[in-house]
């Protein structure tokens, strides 16, 4: 029996010798938070031609990580490679044939490389955070307010999520390209343009990155939207739930299909 | 020591692998030979626990390949030389196996030297031949030092001093007593490297015996012999004189002929009777390709064809074939043309007539073209 401790260590070996780790972490930081700041300029010198509503409701934390609307697809990018470069590449049977375990193998996997996500997720909000409230000038918040800290946690905690739930996708599609096809459309544009039709909204609410990103927001119904049916929490909730069942589905196929 | 009872593995209405039962024993080299498509490699993943199969179980020392303690010291496989992330270089690669089994680091530098990689280590593997896999797959093999070595066509792609090599290396593995399990479809690298042949064809055992007792039980061994060019009468004399003694024969493209039933001593005798010299008298030992042909010939699913590029060449004016009485002279229809397409029945083990000279063979025996 391979023990956890020497799967996670050649887990760890693998993720760091390959050039798509880094490339894909370092594109989810740098555009997350690129697109964010840009965001925050341009919305703090636009501010004046906000309707009422808007200014009443605006929310500055929210404003700064704007960019995770992009970033958050080099992150789909991130998990999906590490779980299907292992197909596509064949990798998988001389994984599989050093650690029968499968169990072992892919929670190992799941495990290093889900904490990468979400070290690189949490260093990305916090950047997010910092460099948006200074381009927001008069309409900055702190971090000392009430819901902010949260707020920036989350939005580490929902980049690291967003590669797990690829990660699962993935084992269950036992693809990458598969996997990119349905998920970068899904959480690009099917989701986006759902979220804004009037009766599929109530639906998309549900959808994973919908509901995860409520944890983001410092203001309920921030830009005059209409608040969610649950809290950040209870959307940070509903997340996981997404995650456990792709995980899951993913061990399953595993499990059950021959490598 | 590999032991399979009753292999079965089924994908949907195909079934791969039927009820496959056989022994890989220590200290010898086995061979693993059949057609393409036949279950070799379905065979090997269920040998690996990476397929389960539909009925039956294979074990490794004993055990279920899935629940072996630190499967990696004991059992080394390369299944497919390109089964490496390409962007990974060649000793990360190793370095990532090595830690899956507590060995320690030195030990891929190691295995990087015995396979001849050293050099290209820090490269990454997209780069490689398809012989530079091959020898990364070894090395991966050999990373946990196993007793139980599995090699899926391992000299596929090989230059001949790599082919040289691996040979040595299967004979030394095995040699220090490994149970060494090679499946190839290279007959003159598997007649020079194993020791023992388990051939299967569509999925089912055709064969499980020693190199030598395979090639006698499936093999017809012929003498060849040639009468004096200049004189084309002795060579009608003989092959009456030898077809009369119960010989049969048939021609060689060369006009030599292809004489079996009878030893070489009596064709010798018979000749000097008949008051014919020889040119050539020759015995033909079959080779392990011709055995494993014989014994395969009805289980193979991917056969080629002619080639008759029927619609890409001109047509071509066919003279009038043969008008009665122009340039057809009357020809004793007496011998048989070798077949050069395809392959004769085999004989059922045990009981075959070409090599024994004593047994008369019956006239049904005479051999027909398999296509």
């Amino acid at each position: 029996m391979a023990a956890a401790s020497a799967v996670l260590q050649s887990e760890w070996t693998k993720i760091r010798t390959v050039s798509s780790t880094v490339w894909t972490l370092a594109s989810a930081l740098l555009v997350t938070v690129a697109m964010s700041a840009a965001l925050c300029a341009l919305m703090s010198s636009t501010f004046d031609d906000l309707s009422d509503l808007e200014r009443a409701t605006f929310d500055p934390t929210l404003i700064s990580f704007s960019g995770m609307i992009l970033g958050q697809l080099a992150m789909v990018v991130f998990g999906v490679l590490v779980v299907g470069t292992e197909y596509s590449s064949g990798m998988i049977r001389t994984s599989l044939a050093a650690v029968p375990q499968r169990a072992t193998f892919l929670f190992s996997k799941i495990a290093v490389a889900g904490a990468l996500a979400l070290v690189v997720g949490l260093a990305t909000s916090f950047l997010s955070f910092f460099l948006g409230q200074a381009l927001l000038g008069e309409h900055r918040t702190s971090i000392g307010a009430d819901n902010v800290l949260r707020a920036v946690i989350g939005g580490g905690l929902y980049m690291g999520l967003i590669a797990l739930f690829s990660m699962g996708v993935a084992a269950m599609l036992r693809s990458s390209m598969l996997s990119l096809g349905i998920l970068v459309p899904f959480f690009f544009l099917v989701s986006q343009i759902l979220s804004a039709v009037p009766k599929a909204k109530e639906v998309a609410a549900y959808f994973p990155d919908q509901a995860g990103a409520k944890i983001m927001q410092v203001v309920p119904n921030a830009m005059n939207s209409e608040e969610a049916p649950y809290g950040p929490w209870g959307g940070l909730g509903i997340m996981l739930i997404w995650v456990a069942a792709a995980l899951i589905g993913g061990y399953l196929v595993l499990k059950k299909r021959d490598a | 020591m590999i032991e399979a009872v009753g292999l079965t593995k089924r994908y949907g209405a195909k079934t791969a692998v039927y009820n496959l039962s056989f022994q890989v024993r220590p200290g010898v080299v086995t061979g693993f030979l059949g057609p393409n498509g036949s279950g070799k490699s379905t065979t090997m993943r269920m040998i690996l626990g990476l397929d389960q199969p539909t009925a039956g179980h294979v074990t490794i020392g004993g055990h279920p390949f899935r629940q072996l303690p630190n499967a990696p010291r004991q059992v080394g496989a390369l299944l497919d030389a390109k089964a490496v992330h390409g962007g990974r270089s060649a000793r990360s690669h190793l370095l990532s196996l090595a830690q899956l089994a507590g060995i320690p680091a030195q030990r891929v530098d190691e295995v990087l030297g015995v396979v001849g990689l050293q050099d290209v280590a820090k490269r990454r593997s997209n780069g490689f031949s398809l012989g530079m896999g091959q020898r990364l797959g070894i090395a991966a093999a050999l990373l946990g030092d196993p007793q139980v070595l599995l090699f899926d066509e391992p000299v596929n792609g090989l230059d001949p001093e790599g082919i040289l090599w691996v040979r040595n290396l299967m004979k030394k593995l095995a040699s220090e007593g490994r149970t060494v399990f090679v499946s190839s479809h290279l007959m003159s690298e598997m007649a020079l490297t194993a020791d023992h042949l388990i051939v299967i064809g569509r999925g089912q055992l055709l064969a499980d015996m020693s190199v030598t007792d395979f090639i006698s039980a499936n093999s017809a061994d012929f003498a060849r012999v040639r009468t004096p060019a200049t004189e084309p009468g002795q060579r009608e004399k003989l092959t009456a004189a030898l077809m009369e003694a119960g010989g049969q024969v048939m021609s060689e493209p060369d006009g030599a002929l292809r004489v079996t039933g009878l030893p070489l001593p009596r064709i010798s005798d018979l000749a000097h009777d008949a008051d014919v010299r020889l040119w050539e008298l020759s015995p033909h030992q079959a080779s392990l390709e011709e055995a494993y042909m014989r014994l395969t010939q009805g289980a193979v699913d991917y056969r080629s064809t002619d080639d008759k590029l029927a619609h890409l060449q001109p047509p071509v004016q066919q003279p009038h074939p043969g008008q009665p009485g122009y340039g057809m002279p009357p020809q004793p229809p007496v011998v048989q043309d070798v077949p050069q397409q395809g392959w004769y029945a085999p004989p059922p083990p045990g009981q075959n007539p070409y090599t024994s000279p004593q047994q008369q063979p019956q006239p049904s025996d005479t051999p027909k073209d398999a296509r």
